[in-house]
């Protein structure tokens, strides 16, 4: 029997999609063994309102630390929680996404505990005194099987790689105390500015509608925004040629220096299909390719392809889709 | 402002891989090899800093193999003033005992910034720095795009997904870069010529035993083939058919 510990990212008091994930994936974790999971929810005063999410999707206990200066992230003071945390409860196994946050807080947690670990996991499973994991290397175009020695094993799911699963257990809130004084961190956050706010974010956005230059200007992503409109549930996203010519935010910029997605569906519209971009995106389910260019690199790990212009195929696939979804 | 920059010798992510015969690593053969780039950044944000305060040290560390060496010479000829060689055989995949043996070398040396970038493509794991930071009990920020540092405490943005976050910290700092930041500088010839007399120190890295090891490495599973649907807005129609009926995603 083992238990396993989830992380529960959170950004001003709403759930993060990855923190679902962790619950999922600790609880294929902890069912393996006949083990409970349990969530770490670090928030202001009020989060403890989120338990009953996590337990839907398995939480057995949900352990909560409201405090103020817990609001916005606090590497510090939640490193050092987290940690305490995993000590005492002995869990086998502690699962946060590499996510952002989740990227900045798995390695101090890790430290602190000195034990060892592995970010974007796309598969773990407990085996004898190991944790195997999955982890791609080399911008995705090696998978290395790689074994964790050691109790507890951290690892950070690589996001939007877990089917989220509902398995409702009793999220049994228990109230745990910060550990020092989360106020006293060496590094503060000022200012935290969120990008037009009801916007999906492009790694938990089930679709994800990618231009590159090919849409010719920052203007021309109005093609990739309404079509992202369309769905109703996308994110555009960006190749680095465009971000760095300043058309899009890095923070939408997608590959080898920029984000790795996984979406459902990904559009790629007016990009060519650089290997640093096809590492950001290789594993989306289903990939679309619009490309005048026919020997497009990026045709070749499509699955469906359309050879034009996007200033023509974008309206008539937006277009498309609004009827298709109207229809529903 | 005495500022460490820790550098990481990666190969060309261009090239097509090849496993070797032992199942666990890649075959270096006809790999070309450079600086990883965010750690060029870092260099970079290093070199500026020293300039803007008009006095101060940059040392670069590197770990792994004798041609580690030639990644801190990079370094050198880009400005830095000396150089660390952690000699390993090969630069461990575990980035906890790379981190400790970064720390075992940097502890006590009154270091105001180490620095690093955000991550290295070839191990993918983007977690020394923050290890590092922990080992020294530095304040930590990790995936800057912004840094100003005046007065003993510094500044920095990070960018999260679809948000940016604006920080306050103390010095010692530990920093890892992200992309935006700057745009490393190419060495002058003088620059290259200068860096054959800068100090370059190696040493054992004290990497202690690994917790993380590869098992085995494998080629991802090939896609499907997929199809050109057609040809502009006329393949449209078939196109959204597909997705509805065959992918199953509208
Ligand atoms: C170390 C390193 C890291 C990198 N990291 C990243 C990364 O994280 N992410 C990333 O994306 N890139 C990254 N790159 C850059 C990458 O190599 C490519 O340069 C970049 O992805 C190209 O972007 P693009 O497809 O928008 O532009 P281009 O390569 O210029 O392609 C534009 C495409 O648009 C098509 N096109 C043009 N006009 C039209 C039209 N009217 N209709 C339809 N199609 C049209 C063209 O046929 C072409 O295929 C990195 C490079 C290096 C060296």
């Amino acid at each position: 029997m083992a238990n396993i510990l989830a992380f529960a990212e959170q950004r001003s008091g709403e759930l993060r999609k990855v923190a679902l994930e962790n619950v999922t994936a600790a609880r294929a974790l902890a069912d393996a063994t006949g083990g409970e999971v349990h969530a770490l929810l670090v928030g202001a005063p009020g989060i403890a309102q989120k338990a009953e999410q996590l337990g839907k999707h398995g939480a057995d206990v949900v352990l909560v630390c409201e405090h103020d200066a817990l609001g916005d992230y606090n590497a510090e003071a939640v490193a050092a929680l987290a940690a305490e945390r995993i000590k005492s409860g002995g869990y086998r196994v502690a699962v946060f996404s590499t996510s952002a946050q989740g990227r900045d807080l798995l390695p101090r947690v890790a430290a602190k505990l000195g034990v060892g670990v592995v970010t974007d996991v796309t598969e773990a499973r407990i085996e004898g005194d190991a944790v195997i994991v999955k982890h791609p290397i080399n911008i995705g175009k090696v998978i290395a099987t790689a074994s964790i020695a050691g109790t507890p094993a951290v690892i950070g799911l690589r996001p939007g790689n877990t089917t989220l699963v509902e398995n409702p257990k009793a999220a049994k809130v228990e109230q745990v105390q910060p550990v020092g004084d989360p106020s006293a961190a060496r590094v503060k956050v000022k200012e935290m500015k969120k990008g037009a706010s009801a916007k999906l974010d492009i790694g938990e956005a089930p679709v994800v509608i990618a231009g590159g230059r090919g849409l010719k200007s920052a203007e021309g992503f109005k093609l990739a925004e309404d079509l992202a409109d369309a769905f109703g549930n996308a994110a555009v996203g960006a190749t680095r040629a465009v971000c760095d010519d300043g058309w899009r935010p890095h923070s939408e910029q997608i590959g080898q220096t920029g984000r790795v997605v996984s979406p459902d569906l990904y559009i790629a519209a007016g990009i060519s299909g650089a290997i640093q971009h096809l590492a950001g995106m290789r594993t989306s389910r289903t990939i679309v390719a619009i490309n005048k260019d026919k020997e497009a690199p990026i045709f070749k790990i499509a699955d469906y392809g359309i050879v034009g212009d996007v200033a023509e195929v974008l309206p008539a696939l937006t277009a498309a889709v609004r009827e298709a979804r109207k229809s529903h | 402002m005495k500022i460490a920059v820790c550098v990481k010798r990666v190969p060309d992510m261009d090239a097509r891989f090849r496993i070797s015969a032992d199942g666990t690593s890649l075959d270096e053969g006809g790999l070309k090899f450079d600086i990883n780039e965010p750690d060029a950044w870092a260099v970079e944000a290093a070199l500026q800093l020293k300039e803007k305060a008009g006095q101060g040290e940059v040392v670069v560390l590197s770990l792994g193999p004798p041609a580690v060496q030639e990644t801190i010479r990079k370094a050198l000829s880009m400005g830095a003033d000396r150089g660390i060689h952690l000699a390993a055989d090969r630069i461990p995949f575990d980035g906890f005992s790379i981190a400790r043996a970064i720390a075992a070398e940097l502890k006590g040396g009154g270091y105001d910034l180490i620095l690093f970038g955000k991550m290295s493509p070839d191990s993918s794991n983007g977690i020394v720095g923050a290890i590092v930071a922990e080992l020294l009990d530095y304040a930590c920020v990790t995936a800057i795009s912004q840094l100003e540092i005046a007065d003993g405490k510094g500044s920095a943005k990070r960018e999260l997904e679809g948000a940016q976050e604006f920080v306050e910290f103390t010095l010692p700092a530990v920093l890892t870069v992200d992309e935006g930041l700057n745009t490393a500088r190419y060495p002058s010839l003088k620059g290259i010529m200068a860096a054959k007399r800068k100090p370059l120190d190696s040493k054992p890295a004290q990497l202690g035993e690994p917790m993380v090891t590869i098992k085995s490495l494998a080629m991802p599973p090939a896609r499907p083939p997929g199809k050109i649907v057609g040809e502009g807005a006329a393949a449209v129609p078939e196109l959204v058919r597909l997705l509805q009926n065959e992918a199953k995603v509208l």
